[in-house]
């Protein structure tokens, strides 16, 4: 049994279809990221799947259980962390843990708790006087106090400064390697990249990919080259110029050029070769595997590209 | 496996809590309990000498004020926290956030609730001893139970109102501004800061329609010396219970634990609701 089974989940408001006609599942002890861009429909999926909202049509199954009809055994079983939900501001780090750890069965203890999230020197400090990031890490806690076997996470480390992030990682992926399930939505390629051992990408409410990082990364062949248009090629001949050259057609965003290429060290050979030539230096030139990113940025702009 | 903590020792924990915020709001303690308290000494020191005479009898003025401002007391503690701070929680995403617990949803309201009942006794008690040592207020023993009675059933319908009202703004600025331009109005044709018996007709009409009055003039009466113990005003009681069911009825109805995404207020709220689009 899976521990959450989606299938041809439906989520309309008004006119508006949220989720349409979605389908995925998520094994126990296993780390899923659905990834997509606001308005992709993964919040509304999440709290579906959550019990905060109700299905359309179609069918949702977590931990064996509609989560529209769940109760308090559920409750106790799932850890939620949602995208934007206040603290009581007039309390301190340790009190709420300890008041919301106080309806589980089996509450983590305070000094566990914080320690996970890193927020050892703040015990006592009011939640009103905490910064975004440290507030963030106070929605952690109290997702994971009552040791849930299932952790949902709706954009974990939004407003994070990079060593926060870092830290968040390493518990996710400690909760994920201790064998709790983790549901994650992000809008961070990297995160996913990094955290997660399946990626779906949701694009208007469907389910546009699937699969590991490296599947998906391997369903893009190629290899990414960059680097700055030189001043003596105007942004107009650019694509006439570097596409001849690379043989491919390029991306320009600014003054920066890519190519995804299948042969790279011709390529490379070709344009620098170009550029010794006319006595131009290529700032940032760099050769890349495909990322991700990319991977992501090809699937949505397919996806827009079939609906327009 | 491990059970769930009692459900007692829960609500007796979200009274607490709700309590111990209620005292770390500096205003909210200035409006229900400090304010009413200076009102009750104004208001002496202006008309403290006087008499109101009503259709049963002379009342003196300070007798008049200590009840009456005690009731508003407790609607404030009631009603108006309720309907300020219900609103905010659910604003902030609290109320959505306990909703994903094991708490049972209903011992986080019953928790709010029983809170305000307790800030409420708090504050009569405050009123009536103020009124006791320097205003001569009466209090017989026969009439206690009276003006326990009459308590309760005003603790619970004005909490009910709160909800209720709570449950039909959709944020918190606009609640507190509802909660206040409801209850100032109706405490002035309700025999709480004037008398009003003798006001044009529609005042006191407007008066007898509204459950405040009602509640103000049964609690009065518990500390007025003509009033013969045991001095219960069932009538007035069952038009103030009337009221709170209605209040209950619209808060079981309208109650929601989802902030507001039609009206977005903030950036944060914005998102939510695009990213729910």
């Amino acid at each position: 049994m899976h521990t959450i089974d989606v299938r041809d989940l439906r989520k309309d408001y008004g006119t508006v279809v949220a989720v349409d006609g979605l389908s995925f599942h998520v094994g126990a002890g296993e780390v899923y990221a659905l990834l997509g861009e606001n308005g992709a429909g993964k919040s509304t999926a999440v709290e579906i799947l959550e019990g905060h909202r109700t299905a359309t049509s179609g069918s949702v199954e977590v931990l064996g259980i509609d989560p529209a009809h769940a109760g308090r055994d559920f409750r106790d079983r799932i850890g939620i962390v949602l995208q934007s939900s206040g603290v009581e501001a007039e309390f301190t780090v340790r009190e709420v843990i300890e008041l919301y750890g106080g309806c589980y069965r089996n509450p983590r203890p305070l000094d566990e708790v914080v320690g996970l999230v890193g927020l050892d020197e703040k015990v006592d400090a009011r939640i009103g006087s905490l910064s975004g990031g440290q507030r963030r890490r106070v929605d952690l806690a109290l997702g994971i106090v009552g040791r849930p076997e299932l952790l949902f996470l709706d954009e974990p480390t939004t407003g994070f400064d990079p060593s926060a992030r870092r830290k968040s990682w390493d518990l996710i992926e400690a909760l994920g390697d201790d064998g709790t399930t983790v549901l994650l939505t992000t809008h961070y390629l990297d995160e996913a990249e990094h955290l997660a051992d399946r990626v779906g990408v949701l694009s208007s409410g469907r389910m546009i990919a699937e699969g590991s990082p490296d599947q998906l990364i391997g369903q893009v062949s190629g290899t990414v080259i960059s680097f700055m248009l030189p001043d003596s090629v105007s942004t107009m001949d650019a694509s006439a110029t570097f596409g001849q050259l690379l043989g491919v057609d390029i991306r320009m965003s600014g003054r920066l050029v890519e190519a995804t290429v299948d042969q790279p060290t011709a390529a490379v050979h070709r344009i620098t070769g170009w550029a010794v030539d006319a006595g131009v230096e290529l700032e940032s030139l760099s050769v890349s595997r495909v990322s991700l990113e990319d991977v992501y940025l090809s699937l949505t702009d397919d996806a827009h590209g079939a609906e327009a | 496996m491990i059970g769930f903590p009692s459900t007692f020792g829960l609500l007796v924990a979200q009274t607490r809590y709700q309590i111990v915020t209620f005292w770390r709001i500096p205003v909210a303690v200035f409006f229900t309990l400090g304010l009413p308290l200076i009102m009750l000494v104004l208001f002496n020191a202006l008309f403290g000498g006087g008499t109101f005479s009503t259709s049963e009898g002379e009342i003196s003025a300070q007798q008049f004020y200590t009840g009456g401002l005690a009731a508003f007391t407790a609607v404030s503690a009631t009603f108006t926290n309720l309907a300020n701070m219900v609103p905010l929680r659910r604003d902030e995403g609290v109320l959505k956030r306990w909703r994903g617990t094991p708490l049972p949803t209903w011992v986080y309201l019953a928790g709010f609730i029983v809170s305000a009942v307790i800030i409420a006794f708090v504050g009569v008690v405050l009123m009536l001893t103020l009124g006791l040592v320097v205003y001569d207020l009466e209090i017989e023993a026969a009439k206690m139970p009276a003006a326990i009675m009459t308590f309760l059933v005003g603790v619970g319908s004005f909490a009910a109102l709160g909800m209720a009202l709570a449950a039909m703004v959709k944020s918190a600025s606009s609640a507190s501004a509802a909660a206040n331009a409801i209850i100032l109005p109706m405490a002035f044709v309700s025999n709480i800061f004037i008398q009003v018996d003798d006001a044009p007709d529609w005042i006191v009409a407007l008066g007898n329609f509204f459950p405040l009055k009602h509640f103000a003039e049964a609690f009065q009466n518990c500390f007025t010396p003509f009033v013969e113990p045991p001095a219960f005003e069932w009538a007035s009681m069952a038009y103030v219970a009337l009221w709170g069911v209605l209040g209950l009825v619209v808060a079981l109805w309208r109650f929601t634990w989802e902030p507001s995404g039609s009206a977005p207020r903030g950036r944060r709220s914005r998102r939510a609701a695009s990213d729910a689009g």
